[in-house]
């Protein structure tokens, strides 16, 4: 079996979103064309585990077949590579369970093989997981609340490129920053197998005041698609691919 | 919907019944031993029998912990608790949730023991934990999740075991959990490789953590401020040298890192027995009395000796 590509749209926001479409129904289209998106919500030190603004994290990455998760900023770190691994495992989890469906029936999956048996399919989910390419692309708001976060958000991207690098199977990663200086969206770090860049390019982020979090995944989705457009016409005598 | 479930699995009362669906067999609970990002741990009876049953609504993941338990069987002796079953509990509403039993390993928290049992047993249990390392580790796994919460003494004699496996990683791919404190990706000293270099990092934390219950954070210059940490606690004076080349990544293997701890160990109690025979030498001195006596004593056996032969 040849190794796949999995993608991914890593959103990390304070709060609600103001402007533009609806980001759950984004996130939806984006699940529709093979990319995941994943949420995590950031609160502050003082605040408590359900509030208002936060609730919109989990329907969003619900509809975007993602994890969402929402901490205090100390726990980011952790959070930020946590959540990537376990929507890899998830997204082929759901690729190996089509597939069983297929061969078993449609009403059998996971939890109707005896365990014995549901060990070698997990096996084979850990196996891909770790040898499979990953592309993620980081969408971090930069509105005035987010703005003492950033330092550990930056921290937390590198973390989490440590965590990556030391799988076998190949990433890139870019960062996009909402709203941008003159755009909903501005480009902070093209794509790039490894994070050490961040350094530099993180400090010169300013903050601003709307949160169009909806357009700001639109723009993601689309960069992908640019992206994948691009290397099947460069590559197009290796279009045998294949994608979860 | 998620967290009704597991709040549910982590709090099944004592007495409760649980049948496995493909195996059939009941364990009743008595206890909870504890819970983690995967699933609680409860201490059951089955047929007489204390063990630990694990249960998880997170089937997968629990999956995956069966598969490095049944691999560590494989290895020769006992490296984490033994797997005796795994199957599926169909509650009364027709959920399904996986668990599965092992060996239920008595003991005391490693710091208890030290407390109580003083910092001269850090290098035994430093040395048996470098051995069971270097056995999980010539069989291809590295543990991952090594730290103090994980590792408990069992008694009489007093053997350091650890209990929880979930984190143990095929060498070569990445660590599969890991707590920050111990992890060298916090502390920018290095990947979250699973390589056996991973492993003597944490190791060494363990003793750190040992002595600093508190924890403390990553300041600038990480590599500095653990050499520090590590030449502030006295009990650990004698192995600093191998503490700082396992934080720094010096060691390629465990083997090498045993290889010289054995030495500091054996050298330890080799002065320490040389210093009590220069302390009894030192009684003679003062005891002529004594020396005189020895002295007729082999005047005495040389001359029987000469008179055996004439």
């Amino acid at each position: 079996m040849r190794k796949g590509t999995l993608r991914q749209i890593l959103l990390i926001t304070d709060g609600c979103s103001n402007k533009g479409e609806d980001p759950a129904s984004v996130a939806a289209l984006c699940y529709e064309q093979g990319i995941t998106v994943n949420v995590i919500g950031i609160l502050d030190d003082n605040q408590s585990e359900d509030v208002e603004g936060l609730q919109e994290v989990e329907a969003i990455a619900r509809s975007g077949g993602g994890v969402s998760q929402i901490v205090y900023s100390k726990d980011l770190a952790q959070t930020v590579q946590m959540v990537t691994r376990q929507a890899m495992t998830q997204t082929i989890q759901g690729f190996v369970h089509r597939e069983l469906k297929e061969i078993l029936g449609r009403d059998q999956g996971l939890e109707d093989i005896e365990p014995e048996k549901r060990g070698e399919i997990m096996e084979v989910v850990e196996d891909l997981g770790e040898k499979s390419d990953l592309e993620v692309l980081v969408l971090v708001d930069t509105s005035a609340s987010m703005h003492d976060k950033l330092p550990t958000v930056k921290d937390s991207l590198i973390d989490l490129s440590i965590s990556l690098t030391s799988r076998i199977g190949d990433n890139r990663f870019s960062i996009y920053r909402f709203p941008g200086k003159r755009n909903d969206t501005e480009k902070v770090l093209d794509w790039s197998p490894d994070f050490s860049e961040i350094q530099s390019v993180f400090p010169k982020l300013t903050s601003g005041g709307i949160t169009p979090t909806g357009p700001a995944l639109r723009e993601a989705m689309y960069q992908f698609s640019k992206k994948n457009l691009l290397r099947s016409f460069y590559h197009e005598t290796e279009s045998d691919e294949s994608s979860f | 919907m998620k967290q009704k479930a597991m709040n549910l699995l982590s709090n099944l009362p004592p007495g409760t019944v649980i049948t496995g669906k493909w195996h059939h067999k009941t364990y009743r609970i008595k206890k909870k031993l504890g819970s983690g990002a995967v699933g609680s741990v409860y201490l059951c009876d089955a047929a007489g029998q204390e063990v630990a049953l694990k249960i998880s609504d997170k089937s997968a993941s629990l999956t995956v912990e069966v598969n490095v338990l049944t691999s560590l069987k494989q290895v020769q002796g006992s490296l984490g608790p033994y797997l005796l079953d795994v199957d599926d509990w169909v509650t009364r509403n027709g959920k399904v949730y996986s668990f599965y039993v092992m060996e239920y390993v008595r003991g005391i928290p490693f710091r208890t023991f030290i407390k109580q049992h003083g910092s001269s047993w850090i290098g035994v249990f430093m040395l048996q934990l470098l051995d069971d390392l270097t056995r999980l580790h010539q069989s291809g796994w590295i543990f991952g999740d090594l730290k103090l919460d994980n590792l408990i003494v069992m008694t009489n004699p007093p053997r350091l075991r650890w209990v929880d496996v979930g984190g143990t990683t095929q060498k070569g791919r990445a660590i599969k959990e890991y707590t920050e404190f111990y992890d060298r990706g916090y502390w920018q000293l290095g990947t979250r490789r699973a390589e056996e270099s991973y492993d003597l990092f944490a190791l060494t934390m363990v003793f750190l953590h040992l002595f600093y219950p508190n924890e403390f954070e990553r300041r600038e210059q990480p590599l500095q401020q653990l050499y520090r940490r590590i030449d502030q606690v006295k009990a650990l004076a004698p192995y600093r040298k191998i503490l700082k080349k396992a934080i720094s990544g010096k060691y390629q293997t465990s083997t090498e890192m045993r290889r010289e701890l054995f030495h500091i160990v054996s050298q330890n109690t080799r002065t320490s027995r040389s210093r009590r025979s220069r302390k009894k030498q030192d009684n003679l001195r003062h005891a002529p009395f004594v020396i005189e006596t020895l002295g007729i004593t082999i005047i005495a056996l040389g001359y029987y000796l000469l008179s055996l032969f004439l």
